[in-house]
């Protein structure tokens, strides 16, 4: 049965290539000039114009106010990943901590009510989600670009999941013991789900990171504006020159889609387990 | 075949949450703390969150819906289901809705296929296996707007090389100005984006696959691809069931930012999704009331999909 199978090794490469090209691509015509790239097309192979291109994308003062610099964008894009992870994780744990381990009226009810949200993703109702940030005065804030994103019960069912499989013993020992709910929360449970929370931070980071439409609805001053929204804003810019900034566009792709390969690349097994085990 | 209904492939965390009708009768745990005012205190920002900023949000949607706003703010006037029916009526609208059915079964079809085509061999093969696991699963962590920006690069008219490749057919291709061009760069690059994630569940699915079964179909049947369709695919239909519906999920709404960063603010002759078409009625066009509408049509097909689930789920719980 382990025999080397050629056929098989094509179709991966294959699909290697088809997967990874347009990134290789992306990274190496990135390190040309503007008008290599529009003479001579895309490129395969390194060029000597990184230094200069990637300063300039990530230093020069850019936009309308000449606030917003690609450092400044790249902060932001952090800030939203990371505060949206640390975020999801602090508030689901807590609620799958109250669903899973107390015994109150309306625990079924209250269920239902964060379940729910597991149904209708933000872009369908993105119109009215916009209208209450207006009316509370959140946009441009990084409440107003972290918070509402948090609306969805995503973190909750994981930890959920996984607070019923730890074995119910530990609860009855530490209450034999006498640890009350915060005891039994800091010391025993924390520490026991320290992998699901690495594998859920990953998910999230990426997730928040990578969002897209909420974040150019929600920020019009450029101090707010994260990669994403940067590169919608390069591509405006182009209409109507003559040769555009190919190189700068490129490098900006890649500063917006190399935190998240490396930390995916990095840490799949855990993203991994984190997106499908069902059994622990 | 009763094997594999005792191991259930490996999406089963999100399958079960999704299948089970809220929390077993039973309470979670066999001891629970009889506290009646903590676990509020540990729920409530969850709560509040959700409240301000699902319940609130969806509410206003259902109710717009059903008013047409004045656009410079003064007032609005209830005018019962005639967003709706301008909506369904609207030729415009119709259109966009066949594109948006075969952008969606497109991208699905391809991405679900090369997905599970990569996972197969992916599986199959010893040398390299972690190599080709790791090339195959990297473009997971791409933002479709990322992705959409590659995507014009690969079809620019004077970089791009498909457009090289089209022009050395004699073919003139011009994404972003040719209709079907457009549409055929998006889908693409939406299936490229996605191909990773169908790939990672279709792998685990095949790794869960006990062993047993394996060299049971081994010996029952010496043809590869006979071998496949019915031993293993069968064991591999929950995996691909739970699949199908992220996808079209993903086809109806997580494309946004490849279709806007495409379009690059030209949806004149371009191609569009409904869900895009909700954001450009609503903030380009100032029609609240009929994005409101929309909105709330796309609500009821996402909740139509979740419901399909939900009982298909359930039979094969108790059939499976």
């Amino acid at each position: 049965m382990n025999r080397i199978k050629p056929f098989d090794h094509i179709i991966l490469i294959l699909g290697t290539l088809f997967m990874c090209v347009p990134v290789l691509v992306a990274v190496m015509t990135s390190t040309h000039s503007a008008v290599d790239i529009h003479m001579n097309g895309l490129y395969l192979t390194p060029g000597d114009n990184a230094v200069g291109t990637y300063q300039t994308v990530l230093t020069r003062q850019g936009g309308f106010t000449g606030q917003v610099t690609g450092l400044t964008m790249l902060m932001n894009s952090l800030i939203l990943g990371i505060g949206f992870a640390v975020g999801k994780i602090v508030l689901s744990m807590a609620a799958a901590y109250a669903l899973v381990y107390f015994r109150f009226r309306f625990a079924t009810f209250l269920f239902w009510i964060i379940f729910t949200t597991l149904l209708l993703p933000l872009e369908v109702r993105i119109m009215p989600s916009y209208q209450v940030m207006s009316s509370l005065g959140l946009l441009n804030s990084y409440t107003g670009l972290i918070v509402p994103l948090l609306a969805s019960a995503t973190g909750t069912f994981y930890f959920r999941q996984f607070f019923k499989s730890v074995p119910d013993e530990l609860l009855e020992a530490a209450r034999i013991d006498g640890a009350g709910p915060w005891k039994f929360l800091i010391d025993i449970l924390i520490p026991l789900s320290k992998t699901m929370m690495a594998a859920i931070f990953i998910i999230m980071f990426v997730y928040g990171w990578n969002q897209y439409l909420w974040p150019m609805l929600m920020t019009t001053e450029e101090r707010f504006f994260t990669l994403m929204r940067g590169i919608k804003q390069i591509l405006q810019v182009w209409i109507g020159s003559q040769i555009p900034d190919y190189n700068e566009a490129f490098a900006l792709a890649v500063l917006a889609l190399l935190p998240p390969v490396i930390v995916v690349v990095v840490f799949q097994r855990w993203f991994i387990r984190g997106l499908t085990e069902s059994d622990k | 075949m009763r094997d594999a209904t005792h191991h259930p492939a490996p999406p089963g965390l999100i399958r079960r949450w999704l299948s089970r009708p809220g929390p077993a009768p039973e309470p979670a745990k066999r001891v629970q703390f009889d506290q009646p005012l903590l676990p509020w205190l540990f729920l409530a920002p969850q709560l509040a969150v959700i409240f301000v900023f699902f319940y609130w949000p969806s509410v206003q949607a259902i109710t717009s819906s059903f008013y047409i706003e004045d656009p410079f703010g003064f007032g609005s006037t209830f005018v019962g289901i005639d967003n709706y029916k301008d909506a369904l009526g609207s030729r415009e609208y119709q259109r966009i809705a066949g594109f948006t059915a075969l952008f969606t079964v497109l991208v699905t079809a391809f991405s679900l296929g090369l997905g599970l085509l990569f996972a197969v061999k992916a599986d199959k093969v010893i040398r390299g296996r972690t190599s080709y696991r790791t090339a195959l699963i990297a473009v997971y962590a791409i933002a479709p707007p990322v992705a959409g920006l590659m995507g014009m690069m690969l079809f620019d008219q004077h970089i791009g090389p498909f457009v090289r490749l089209a022009a050395w057919f004699g073919y003139d291709m011009k994404v972003g100005i040719n209709y079907w061009d457009t549409a055929f760069a998006m889908i693409l690059v939406s299936v490229w984006k996605q191909v990773p994630y169908n790939f990672i569940f279709f792998l685990s699915g095949l790794q869960s696959i006990p062993a047993s079964v394996r060299e049971a179909s081994v010996i029952d049947c010496r043809n590869g691809f006979t071998r496949f369709r019915t031993a293993i695919l069968p064991l591999l239909a929950p995996t691909a069931f739970f699949l199908l519906i992220i996808n079209i999920t993903y086809a109806l709404f997580d494309t946004f930012a490849v279709i806007d960063v495409m379009v690059k603010d030209k949806p004149a002759n371009n191609p569009m999704t409904l869900v895009y078409k909700v954001y450009n009625d609503g903030f380009r066009g100032n029609d609240i009331g009929g994005s409101a509408a929309q909105s709330v049509i796309l609500m009821v097909i996402v909740l139509v999909l979740t419901l399909i689930q939900f009982r298909w789920l359930e039979r094969r719980v108790h059939y499976g």
